[in-house]
């Protein structure tokens, strides 16, 4: 069991932590190949997602995670802007808490909500994502399947590529692949790349090429096109040109490279279809991987007392 | 009011004091200051006697950056409740900010803050008027008909004024009303969106950062402006290094500046932000521990004229959000005193000095009466306990405002006695 209340980031969590969720996450892998794919693990518990900002297969995942341990479940969408003044944030988790949820999965636009949240609430609250700060369920779900397809992770190269400054995709995977004991490279643009996180451990790329050769893992990140005309970069197609993966610069990775990728994708951009159809790429068993992570969390989650 | 004050630690720099001693008071005025007696001189049997033996004895503070929130933010504080959050913090005068609703950029605000204050003001309030209407940064404000109804300095504060221009003009007229500029540092455009101090710590929390940058440029562009104009320029709120070598050289060369920073600036770095505490979040971002540093050098070189508190108190709830959404600010009179004497005990300042850039320097630059013992002045006076350790509870602020990152904090020196205004207020 985990000796913690809530799933908040990867930055809290120690290697033995991540190795237990991983080793757990195997035998839930396990379960969901069988026929009958729900266990009774938490029956009679509630989970309420709560999320705040547009999300399908996040919050697919975790609601199919928590059916498949028996677990009741609620979506609690709030739509929001910043310009609408609805219920504060504090007021929608306390009633979502009379509720009576045990699990609450948070996905937030402002990073630090879920440690708000954990810091307000008795119920297990689980990181889906907050702001650019982290999304360690992703990170976790990584690991597992770079763990799956190489046999380890300690000594692996993994480059991850594309808008590193945005993502909190890529800032979970840094913490658990460095904490792991993977070579971490990072490759984009310098306005996409922030300087100071050089001191997590990770190297910085400028060049895609460079970046990616002798890579055990390719990671690409989706690039979000509202970052261009705000002095990220000038245009898609530069980005494409520049730091997009074709098969000829996955070509400088090993050759038992694995290309991944959280989605949604921009095919044509930061990824060819070529390459996301193609025998290096793990990216659906990523999402089959998802799950079976998601409910070791919950399930290591609900031996806390609280 | 008749008082004898006996046997306390004067430190008044206006008159070279530092040293045990009597001060007599009569009818609110300061009649006497006896130092080294040979014994106590009271002459009016009939007046109270305070025992101040083991006590310090400053003239009244000066705040010359306060936000008191009214009129329009009456939900955050009070012109009562932030004068009396005053008087509890050893300030006898506070000079509020423009930025509330409506803005003081008129006279008719103006004379409402001074009206308010005289009727339910604890300590003296003088307001500080916009530099620009609505403080848009488009067009001046009628700074000489504020100026004629009290306002004492003219600011934007909370913002810059963007366009150089403005910021030229603004210099140039208020030299005809001999008041100082107080301009709030900030490239707008560089720091959008930033909620705290841009560095690795904003990079592994997912915030935006606002780089130190944001703020020497507009530092930089000002003194420019000053030099060009010899207008009265006055830096509010410095926090980083390189601010404060930006006015060292000004200084160097001449030009006519006096700048400010806050206890926060000298006492906390961004760390207090971890963990998402908003009660952390304040504009300058709370910075490192080399810019804290350079400060301290800054105030014990003079390149640092004063120490002002930026009270900026909000209501629990606003500080109880998402950290992007939740407003800057402090609230600082009442620690301000405290966290100072930091700086006597690190041996950064004198206690001469301190008292220097929390009342004498102040009141000079704005022109006005405070900051001083000397026979014939209004008995603006605090009495404090160095010895005496407590644990800071925000709770227990006079303050609407309980937003801190010092709760919890061991400090001393808070005031025993503050005599604001012929009335004399007394703590345990």
């Amino acid at each position: 069991m985990l000796d913690r209340k809530d799933l908040l980031g990867i930055q809290d969590l120690s290697p033995e932590e991540i190795n237990l969720i991983l080793d757990t996450a195997g035998g839930f892998r396990d379960v969901l190949g069988r026929d009958i794919k729900k266990v009774p693990a938490l029956r009679g518990r509630t989970t309420v997602n709560l999320f705040f900002e547009p999300s399908t297969r996040t919050r697919t995942s975790f609601e199919l995670a928590a059916k498949r341990l028996s677990t009741d479940v609620i979506n609690f969408s709030v739509p929001t802007s910043s310009v609408v003044k609805g219920e504060s944030l504090i007021d929608t988790a306390l009633t979502v808490q009379a509720l009576g949820a045990d699990f609450i999965i948070i996905r937030h636009p402002s990073a630090g909500v879920p440690h708000l949240l954990a810091s307000k609430l008795r119920a297990a609250v689980i990181n889906a994502g907050d702001g650019t700060n982290e999304h360690p369920t992703q990170a976790l779900l990584d690991a597992f399947t770079i763990r799956e397809k190489k046999g380890r992770i300690s000594g692996l190269n993994v480059a991850i590529i594309g808008d590193i400054l945005h993502s909190r995709v890529a800032k979970s995977n840094i913490y658990s692949l460095i904490k792991l004991g993977a070579q971490v490279r990072l490759v984009g643009p310098p306005t996409l790349i922030p300087d100071e996180i050089r001191e997590t451990g990770a190297k910085i790329f400028h060049s895609i090429e460079a970046g990616v050769r002798d890579a055990d893992v390719v990671m690409m990140l989706r690039i979000q096109m509202e970052r261009q005309g705000k002095g990220f970069f000038p245009s898609t197609e530069e980005y494409c040109k520049n730091w997009g993966l074709t098969s000829r610069r996955l070509s400088n990775a090993r050759e038992d490279a694995i290309v991944m990728h959280p989605g949604p994708m921009n095919r044509g951009i930061e990824i060819t279809s070529e390459i996301a159809d193609g025998p290096q790429s793990v990216i659906l068993d990523q999402v089959t991987n998802g799950l079976a992570v998601r409910m070791a969390v919950m399930y290591l989650l609900a031996g806390v007392k609280k | 009011m008749n008082l004898y004050i006996k046997n306390g630690h004067i430190v008044d720099p206006s008159q070279g004091i530092d040293g045990t001693g009597d001060i007599e008071i009569a009818d609110g005025k300061i009649t006497n200051v006896f130092i080294n007696p040979d014994k106590s001189e009271i002459k009016n049997a009939k007046c109270r006697i305070i025992d101040a033996a083991g006590l310090y004895v400053f003239p009244g503070l000066v705040d010359m950056h306060t936000h008191l929130r009214e009129p329009g933010f009456e939900y955050k504080e009070t012109i009562r409740t932030g004068t009396m959050a005053a008087v509890r913090g050893g300030f006898t005068t506070v000079c509020c900010m423009p930025n509330t609703s409506p803005v003081n950029d008129n006279a008719s605000v103006t004379e409402f803050i001074i009206r308010k204050a005289a009727q339910e003001g604890s300590c003296a309030v003088l307001p500080i008027g916009a530099i620009t209407k609505g403080q848009k940064g488009v067009e001046l404000a009628e700074m000489g008909t504020m100026r004629n109804e009290g306002c004492v300095a003219f600011s934007d504060d909370g913002r810059p004024v963007p366009d150089s221009l403005i910021m030229r003009r603004a210099l140039e007229y208020s030299i005809a009303f001999n008041a100082p500029i107080i301009s709030h540092c900030e490239d707008l455009a560089l720091s959008e969106g930033g909620v705290m101090n841009e560095g690795l710590l904003s990079v592994t929390m997912g915030l935006r950062g606002i780089p130190a940058e944001a703020e020497e440029i507009i530092t930089y562009r000002d003194i420019a402006l000053a030099g060009l104009t010899r207008g009265r320029l006055h830096i509010a709120h410095v926090s980083t290094e390189g601010s404060v070598k930006l006015i060292r050289n000004a200084k160097a060369e001449g030009i006519n500046i006096t700048a400010e920073t806050c206890p926060h600036y000298f006492s906390i770095t961004e760390d207090a932000v971890a963990g998402y505490n908003t009660n952390a979040r304040v504009n300058p971002p709370l910075r490192i521990q080399r810019d804290i540093e350079a400060i301290k050098q800054g105030l014990a070189d003079g390149t640092i004229d004063v120490i002002a508190t930026d009270h900026a108190p909000h209501h629990v709830d606003e500080k109880l959000q998402e950290f992007d959404r939740a407003p800057s600010g402090i609230s600082g009179l009442e620690t301000a005193l405290p966290l100072s004497l930091q700086l006597v005990h690190e041996g950064v300042l004198t206690m001469s000095r301190l008292v220097e850039k929390m009342s004498l320097t102040p009141a000079g630059i704005l022109g006005i009466a405070g900051g001083s013992l000397k026979t014939g002045r209004p008995a603006d006076i605090v009495i404090l306990d160095t010895k005496k350790e407590y644990m800071v509870d925000p709770e227990k602020f006079i303050s609407m405002g309980k937003n801190t990152p010092f709760g919890g904090y061991v400090l001393s020196g808070m005031p025993v006695i503050t005599i604001a205004q012929g009335r004399l207020y007394e703590w345990q």
